[in-house]
């Protein structure tokens, strides 16, 4: 019933009010991709104007910008919205489940995001983009000239509230979602990091909300909780900052830690050594997340003691994440190994992210941070955990679950090259900055005198970059080849072992007929070895209960969108802001009073229909 | 049963906001989204520790702070507290007539408390603390006005559910709502006891 009222309405209309989580999965990676590459190009900028020495091509203000943007683009418009993306794509069907715990919430927490990416980039055509670094530091951000540190604290407000969404709604999910024999302890690797991930966005994301809330009151409003000459605290600032923004690095690499792990256990043939291990090791870097932020601090004078106290517990991080090291290298030990494109990113990803880490355990040493801080040093390091941990990991797991969101392979010759050009261009570029650092080059300034001597491996850093350019583009030219006339695949291509192998492709939108029993970890693989060509069901067939679609979340979020505008203007516009504000908000609050008022009970998937759509699929 | 049925007390349940997945779901998603809340609190509690001292071009904390004022209007938002309990005990015992009577006592209560509040704003801007005046007064607004949001936002919450379900008696669809409301009540009181203590108390005597 269902499917024919949907084919009624068009196919844009289906996309901008969808509910369904595979759907959902592909807005976020398609969006998060695009601000993937408007970051992109932004790198490419800073590394051609650092080519050579007093360079002029990109200078003073403008560089500050495209600085400030790059990272907050990459960081809060492109990572976090493909790691939603595979959690959505992914998270449901690895538990067994029909769709997320709340799929309205869902959409909304997309279109906020969207609607907030969007604002924040729109600066760059209204007078200018935010010029403070991504940190937006007080004071420099609170007397920060123009509009553009407002488009930076409303776009991130927005896209916040959006993620903040996601997390709780990943939470319960997991929690109350699963199929029945899925224990805690049965949960696939990706699973349990989206899980503790989730968790981290839950306690962290608030206080980047007062963060900007603080930040804005200031611009806007004319508070003073960070200007000095009113008894302001501008190091305030800096705490609130990174108590969120400690736990968001973790919030961006576990997932990835998460892909690896299911890419390896599947492409070596092998259960995941020590699989309770890396559970624990997850928990573990999640909780010791919210205990080191103030490493980020340790040149602001915060006194010995609480230097030490904050650098101990940094390197205690090292402790869990090598047990991960280990236990990736030892379900590869005696394993049939297969090098596909995504087990190449996986086993790239490994030796890269654990040089990032030795990075990461120096800078921990307080007294010798000293001379790493603010330095190229600090920006080698986290791009080591950053694009050559979470990056790799998320075109590991493109390559690896492309079959499962869009029914096709990606090109495997194209694949690896994208690869080792990649992979390669990553290492010439950022490896070079541990010494341009050292050197004493520091961050975020344009150029740099001839005379230093840091122009040759700026120079190679740069050609660094260009590769991975070239690598990008590959993977862009193997995404079109693939849509153009890639071969459709069957529901399993990799011989997995998880759940999400376990049904169709295409992917029927109500994932399962019948709820799978779970009979153990890698439970699809325990029923090959059982020689079961299908999971066990765990109920007869029957009717299917489903959400309905709602065009409210697209609403809700323009409101917002149309809202934040106002707020950006409200310093220097005066009224037509304010009837911006008051609109934009009047709009999300009616949307939120008509989703309380409609009563929206879903809707049933008769059993003989679908029996009828299961043959046609296996037919 | 559909959800949308009105329950009767042959068929009721013994927790109608938990009896179906959506209700589990919720009920376990607001408590997590309560969880977020308090990080939301503490930061601001943190900030406004931070500040409390700076009073910059405006009077300080022990000259303008009017305790029995304030604690007129802790005892009409504990009280609240207390209706929605009421009301809680009501919906679970499918007594619809006692339920709604309790919300909208409750309703009533948060608007005083707000009533109170703008009244004891516009006094201390009269006394020249502002939100201007200093980091005390921007981090005295911000965080008695978050919760002053907090509690309207619940007032207006409680009204739209009271009116839709007028005539209408409980079911599994929003039993879970009137339930959640009353999660939310809770923690907003919950927070302004620490205010009274953190903002009132110590600023009168810290």
């Amino acid at each position: 019933m269902s499917n024919a009222h949907a084919a009624n309405k068009s196919v844009l209309w289906d996309w901008l009010t969808t509910v369904d989580h595979k759907k959902i999965g592909i807005l976020y990676l398609v969006s998060g991709g695009f601000f993937f590459l408007v970051g992109g190009l932004e790198a490419v900028l800073i590394r051609i104007q650092l080519m050579n020495p007093e360079m002029t091509f990109l200078t003073g203000n403008l560089y500050n910008q495209v600085l400030t943007m790059h990272g907050t683009t990459m960081i809060f418009l492109a990572a976090m919205p493909i790691i939603f993306g595979f959690m959505n794509a992914v998270v449901p069907l690895q538990i067994g489940a029909r769709d997320v715990a709340f799929p309205f919430v869902n959409s909304l927490g997309f279109w906020l995001f969207f609607f907030g990416g969007i604002l924040l980039n729109l600066s760059w055509f209204l007078g200018g983009a935010p010029d403070a670094g991504w940190t937006a530091y007080a004071p420099l951000s609170t007397t920060s000239t123009g509009h553009g540190v407002d488009f930076y604290v409303l776009g991130l407000q927005i896209a916040g509230a959006g993620t903040l969404m996601g997390g709780i709604n990943f939470l319960v999910t997991i929690i109350n979602m699963r199929a029945p024999g899925m224990t805690f302890m049965r949960m696939p690797l990706f699973t349990w990091t989206a899980f503790v991930t989730s968790g981290l966005i839950l306690f962290a994301f608030p206080a980047l909300t007062i963060g900007l809330f603080l930040l804005m009151f200031e611009r806007v409003f004319e508070a003073n909780f960070f200007d000095a000459n009113m008894g302001g605290n501008a190091i305030i600032w800096e705490h609130i900052f990174w108590i969120f923004g400690h736990p968001e690095v973790y919030i961006l690499i576990l997932p990835a830690f998460g892909i690896i792990s299911e890419v390896v256990a599947t492409f070596s043939r092998k259960r995941l050594f020590g699989y309770s291990a890396m559970v624990f090791a997850t928990v573990l870097i999640g909780f010791l997340g919210f205990m080191v932020w103030a490493h980020h601090m340790f040149t602001v004078g915060l006194g010995p003691v609480a230097n030490s106290i904050f650098a101990v517990a940094t390197m205690a991080i090292a402790i869990p994440t090598g047990v991960k090291i280990f236990n990736w290298v030892f379900t590869m030990w005696g394993g049939k190994i297969r090098f596909t494109t995504a087990n190449l990113f996986s086993v790239g990803f490994i030796p890269t992210f654990v040089m990032g880490g030795v990075t990461g355990v120096m800078l921990a040493v307080a007294p010798a941070d000293y001379q790493y801080h603010d330095s190229y040093f600090v920006v080698a390091h986290f791009h080591y955990v950053i694009v050559g941990g979470l990056i790799l990991g998320l075109f590991s797991g493109l390559y690896y679950w492309y079959p499962r969101m869009f029914g096709l392979m990606l090109n495997e010759a194209l694949g690896k090259w994208n690869f080792w050009t990649f992979f390669i261009g990553f290492h010439l570029t950022f490896f070079p900055q541990h010494f341009l650092g050292l050197m004493g080059m520091p961050r975020r300034y344009f150029t740099y005198p001839e005379e230093f001597g840091l122009g040759s491996l700026n120079f190679i850093s740069t050609i660094g970059a260009v590769f991975m350019t070239v690598g990008t583009i590959i993977f862009i030219i193997n995404v079109v080849v693939t849509h153009a006339k890639g071969k459709k695949v069957s529901g399993d291509p990799w011989d997995g072992r998880t759940l999400e192998w376990a049904i169709p492709n295409p992917t029927p939108h109500y994932n399962f007929l019948q709820t799978p029993l779970v009979r153990g970890l890698d439970a699809l693989w325990i029923e090959k070895m059982a020689g079961n060509k299908k999971m066990t069901p765990a109920e007869p067939v029957g009717d299917i209960h489903m959400p309905n679609n709602s065009v409210l979340p697209l609403f809700m979020s323009i409101g917002f969108f149309i809202a934040g505008f106002g707020f950006i203007y409200y310093s220097s516009a005066g009224a037509p802001a304010l009837i911006a504000i008051i609109v934009g908000l009047g709009i999300g609050l009616a949307c939120m009073f008509l989703r309380s008022w409609i009563d929206d009970h879903g809707h049933h998937l008769h059993k003989e229909d679908l029996l009828k759509e299961d043959k046609g699929v296996d037919a | 049963m559909d959800v949308g049925e009105r329950l009767t007390d042959q068929n009721f349940p013994e927790s109608p906001e938990k009896a179906t997945l959506e209700g589990k779901n919720k009920f376990l998603g607001f408590w997590l989204f309560l969880g977020g809340e308090t990080v939301l609190f503490a930061t601001l509690f943190g900030t406004y520790l931070g500040l409390r001292n700076s009073f910059g071009k405006g009077p300080e904390a022990s000259e303008i702070f009017q305790l029995p004022m304030v604690f007129a209007a802790t005892i009409i938002l504990l009280t609240s507290s207390l209706t929605s309990v009421y009301a809680v005990l009501a919906l679970k015992e499918n007594r619809v007539k006692q339920m709604r009577r309790w919300f909208f006592i409750t309703l009533l209560l948060g608007l005083s408390f707000l009533g109170l509040e703008i009244y004891e704003f516009v006094e201390y801007v009269h006394e020249g603390h502002t939100f201007t005046s200093g980091a005390f007064g921007s981090a005295f607004y911000t965080l008695v006005g978050f919760h002053g949001g907090h509690v309207l936002f619940g007032c207006l919450w409680i009204t739209a559910l009271l009116v839709r379900n007028s005539g209408r008696g409980l079911t599994l669809y929003n039993a879970p709502k009137y339930y959640l409301f009353a999660l939310y009540w809770h923690f907003v009181d919950v927070v302004w006891v620490f205010i009274f203590t953190v903002v009132y108390l110590m600023g009168k005597v810290g």
